[in-house]
């Protein structure tokens, strides 16, 4: 039995199966250094804002918890976006994959949720 | 009759998705360990405030300029990874030789480095049983550690299967499965980093 290729735009029986006229393209290997470099980038920010602290004031400059936590948790998004995205290829892949991740991890936020809430609740 | 397979991303299965189960597996597993790293993030956060009188807090132990270039080693891990998917993916076996060892040894460092943080913290006092914020650390810190040694293990059995040129080209599903967990390790640390090193004490 050979492999068959749906025209483009094509309904299948199966609508969790991302079906495509031709395989996306990957990224080359000078796109996964770029994102490598981006990542860095990103990583040196947090480091940075960590020395913005109440307990660095780095320069003298001290930023309230209520900005550095969600400044340092949108860092954090944004490499954890680029590495699923990019690295993991779960923007080029089947949604299948997208939503067996995504289910495990709304459930893991649900839970970091309310943990949060308790520890930075006042 | 049987669904037929269908062209998804280039992967060709039998399945009835089109899409092979070993990923579908472990893109499950991944989505499982979400959630397991996700219970231990949030019983450190509910606990780190918990020192006993007399014990170092955690913001006395760390050590954020060492911890920072460990967290750099194994983001750069995941590019070593990616790029030796994509060297097998062309059929670039010599390449995909020197980023596996590559994405190995950085892992290397990162355990190593992680060994002697604990030692450092321990030999301040602050252990698994001196406090429970010190049993939330080590507990989420070390299962942590544990993926990473797992994930080594595995790179070196991709290297040695490639030495004996038992990774053919059209077999990088198995360099794909091993880099989604790597990466996956990677993004767990991402979070720790934040949360447990990063955020104000």
């Amino acid at each position: 039995m050979t492999a068959q290729v749906p025209p483009a735009g094509a309904q299948t029986e199966r609508p969790d199966v991302a079906v495509r006229e031709r395989p996306v393209p990957h990224p080359t290997p000078r796109d996964y250094v770029k994102i490598g470099v981006a990542l860095s980038l990103v990583t040196a920010l947090e480091v940075l804002t960590y020395y913005f602290s109440p307990q660095q004031a780095f320069l003298g400059v001290r930023m309230p918890s209520a900005v550095m936590i969600p400044v340092l948790l949108i860092l954090a998004v944004i490499k954890f976006a680029l590495v699923v995205l990019w690295f993991m290829h779960l923007k080029f892949d089947s949604r299948l994959y997208m939503r067996l991740f995504v289910a495990g991890l709304v459930l893991a936020l649900a839970v970091f949720s309310v943990a949060f809430a308790f520890a930075f609740g006042g | 009759m049987a669904a037929e397979p269908h062209v998804v991303m280039g992967h060709e299965a039998a399945t009835a998705t089109g899409l092979d189960n070993r990923k579908v597996g472990m893109w499950a597993f991944l989505g499982s360990e979400c959630l397991f790293f996700g219970a231990m993030i949030s019983t450190y956060l509910l606990y780190r405030n918990r020192i006993g009188e007399g014990q170092p807090r955690l913001g006395d132990v760390y050590d954020i300029p060492y911890t920072s270039v460990s967290a750099f080693v194994l983001l750069m891990s995941s590019v070593t990874m990616v790029l030796a998917l994509a060297a097998i993916q062309r059929g670039e076996h010599r390449k995909l030789r020197v980023w596996l060892m590559a994405t190995a040894l950085l892992g290397l460092v990162f355990v190593g480095g992680q060994a002697f943080e604990f030692t450092e913290f321990v030999r301040h006092g602050f252990t698994f049983r001196s406090s429970a914020a010190g049993s939330a650390f080590f507990m989420l810190t070390g299962f942590h550690g544990a993926h990473v040694t797992v994930g080594i293990l595995m790179l070196l059995g991709l290297f040695y299967l490639s030495v004996l040129g038992r990774l053919p080209t059209g077999d990088s599903l198995r360099v794909e499965l091993v880099g989604l967990y790597w990466h996956f390790v990677d993004i767990v640390w991402i979070v720790i980093f934040t949360i447990v090193y990063l955020f104000p004490q």
